[in-house]
């Protein structure tokens, strides 16, 4: 089970190393998660789950102040999922949290589930915003990021968004907002897998260059390897000396494989919606475990 | 060139002008001045625009509570996400912009941000049905006509000064989300001459008659008063029956006056389309009670640019337009 019972953000004293290994732990456990929903429900985002799982279990796993069995605790920091079709992937993350049963996962997508296909606030401790309508978790996020600073609070706010989002103008007016009232607190992140429902995101609408855009909206942005736990840590580790009550805010570009951790489904045709056969499900768990154990052994061999 | 003498044109007047009568009683920036009061009551209250500030009277709780205000730019999904923001760590939001803006612009954030958590956001709608001269861009004609299906959102209509400075604490303690269409600038003061008192959710009779009831909200009921007293002068006594709230509807109230046989007539700022008449009609309907109602109010299609009396008139709002419907009603 997870060892995050605590109410500070871990990252405050471990050594580099123990924190990268603590989020690659997380984030496998996590897609295993993701893996097992997928194959209670026949389908789903699993393709962006396990493509995002390790910037969520840097955030749950390295980041996020919390309290699992007080989801609501005044002083929590707050993650918002504007993307509301990623809660597959948020609700791996609140499980290895803590906050949410692992048991509890097999009821993804079922009438009278906690845990709706797509995220809302009023089904799931730990959901704090009904995203999904895209475009509207980072505006909410400045909302309570000016709250929390207007009451003194020194909690953070992290906004979880996708590529796909930027299309919406919503998000600028949310850019320039958090900007303008100077939001230290407030840390967002974008998971570019470059898909979107219609296809590639350069076909559908072009968004970047990303970096120079968030840099002129006076954030300030580091673009990594989503992928890569060491780079997601360095980078919310910046984040975190930049954070303060009055600063720019941070944008995290997250460059991530949809499907990453399998093979399979990382090589399969890209779709937003991804089909996978029933007998499909275990040869991805296989491969999952396969390429963890087998990273986790070169890891060991190199030290 | 037209060389005939006549009388000259009325001229569109500025955006934010009042549309109190010349002489009549008004008072200034009242909800700005309720704001600033409910605020010194309740440390909870914030203030939020999207660059109308000046234009919703929320410029007076600024200057008043400069820390306690924010500016969000004319940016209102921002203005409207960012307040649900702020309530949701347990503040009590009053955010204001245009009634077009909010209903038009930015539906999806007060729906989805707001209405369905069901947070204590409280939604300030300047020029609402026929309160400027700018044409459609500006004149939200159908703004309850949006708002009426949007669950958990409370609709409040104010009639003048007196509802406005009762309303606002009201909204602020009411817990889930409310929409004020807000007269701003030098405002009417008309229900302090009446036996009143706001209460959200409730219809209250300001006056009685026995051959029409007039049931009207916001400013249209200032109107069915002056209108009563005139049509007193053709020996037709009018009732009149103030429904500030239109969601939730007082049809206990409204339907007791209807059920009569007096001549019945709504009287409302707003299209005929989704507002005050067709909140009655649907409430005498699901009562099976088989009596007609007769719509004064704006019609269905996009309105004039103009000076405000003549819109008024030439939609049918204005005092000698009401008259005549109702004589022509009654022959």
């Amino acid at each position: 089970m997870s060892q995050l019972t605590h109410d500070r953000p871990p990252a405050a004293a471990a050594p580099l190393e123990d924190r990268v290994e603590r989020v690659a732990a997380a984030a496998y456990r996590m897609r295993h998660y993701a893996l097992n929903m997928g194959e209670v429900q026949g389908q789903g985002y699993v393709g962006q789950a396990l493509g995002s799982a390790d910037i969520m279990a840097a955030v749950y796993a390295d980041q996020l102040r919390f309290k699992p069995d007080e989801p609501e605790w005044e002083g929590r920091d707050r993650f918002l999922l504007s993307t509301g079709h990623y809660a597959i992937g948020h609700y791996a993350a609140l499980a290895e949290a803590g906050i949410v049963p692992v048991d509890e996962l097999d009821t993804y997508g079922s009438d009278d589930s906690r845990l709706p296909m797509s995220g809302m606030a009023s089904y799931t401790p730990g959901m704090e915003i009904s995203g999904g309508s895209l475009g509207h978790g980072l505006g909410v996020a400045v909302g309570i990021a000016l709250g929390l600073r207007f009451q003194g609070s020194d909690a953070r706010v992290f906004n979880f968004l996708s590529d796909g989002e930027l299309d919406e103008g919503s998000t600028w007016e949310a850019a320039m907002g958090a900007h303008h009232h100077q939001l230290g607190n407030l840390t967002a992140m974008v998971d570019i897998n470059a898909l979107q429902a219609d296809g590639k995101t350069d076909t559908v609408l072009r968004t970047e260059p990303l970096t120079e855009k968030w840099e002129a909206f006076g954030w300030f942005t580091q673009r990594v390897d989503g992928n890569d736990p060491e780079q997601l840590v360095r980078a919310f580790s910046n984040a975190s000396e930049q954070a303060s009550t009055t600063g720019h805010p941070s944008m995290i570009l997250c460059d991530t494989l949809v499907g990453r951790g399998v093979p399979l489904l990382e090589n399969r045709e890209k779709a937003h919606f991804m089909r996978i056969d029933e007998s499909e499900w275990q040869i991805c768990r296989d491969q999952l475990t396969a390429g963890f154990e087998a990273a986790t052994h070169e890891g060991t061999a190199r030290s | 060139m037209s060389t005939t003498t006549s009388t000259p044109k009325l001229k569109t007047s500025a955006m934010i002008a009042s549309f109190a009568d010349p002489g009549q009683k008004t008072a200034p920036t009242p909800f700005g001045h309720a704001l600033v009061k409910a605020a010194e009551e309740n440390d909870r209250i914030v203030g939020l625009t999207a660059d109308l500030g000046k234009y919703t009277d929320m410029h007076i709780f600024a200057q008043a509570f400069p820390e306690r205000f924010f500016q969000m730019g004319m940016a209102e999904q921002l203005l409207f996400g960012a307040a649900a923001g702020f309530a949701e760590t347990g503040l009590v939001p009053f955010a204001s912009t245009y009634s077009v803006f909010a209903a038009r612009r930015a539906y999806d954030f007060l729906c989805l941000d707001i209405a369905e958590p069901n947070l204590n956001v409280n939604i300030v709608g300047g020029l609402p049905g026929l309160t400027t001269g700018y044409g459609p861009s500006h004149q939200a004609t159908e703004d309850m006509a949006i708002f009426r299906g949007m669950p958990n959102l409370t609709i409040v209509d104010p009639c003048d000064s007196v509802d406005i400075e009762q309303a606002v604490p009201q909204l602020a303690a009411s817990d889930g989300p409310t929409y004020l269409r807000l007269l701003r600038g030098k405002v009417p003061t008309v229900l302090d001459e009446y036996d009143y008192t706001f209460e959200l959710g409730k219809a209250k009779e300001l006056r009685g008659g026995t051959d029409v009831v007039f049931i009207s909200s916001g400013l249209m009921t200032m109107r069915a008063l002056q209108a009563a007293d005139a049509l007193a002068k053709h020996k037709v006594d009018v009732a009149v029956v103030h429904t500030p709230t239109i969601k939730p509807f007082d049809s206990e109230t409204v339907l007791g006056a209807i059920n009569t046989n007096r001549l019945a007539v709504t009287l409302e700022n707003h299209s005929v389309v989704g507002g005050l008449f067709e909140t009655v009609a649907s409430a005498t309907v699901r009562a099976g009670l088989g009596k007609r109602v007769v719509p004064i109010g704006l019609p269905d299609e996009f309105l004039a640019a103009g000076a405000l009396p003549t819109l008024h008139d030439r939609y049918g709002l204005s005092i000698d337009k009401i008259v005549a419907t109702v004589l022509s009603e009654l022959d």
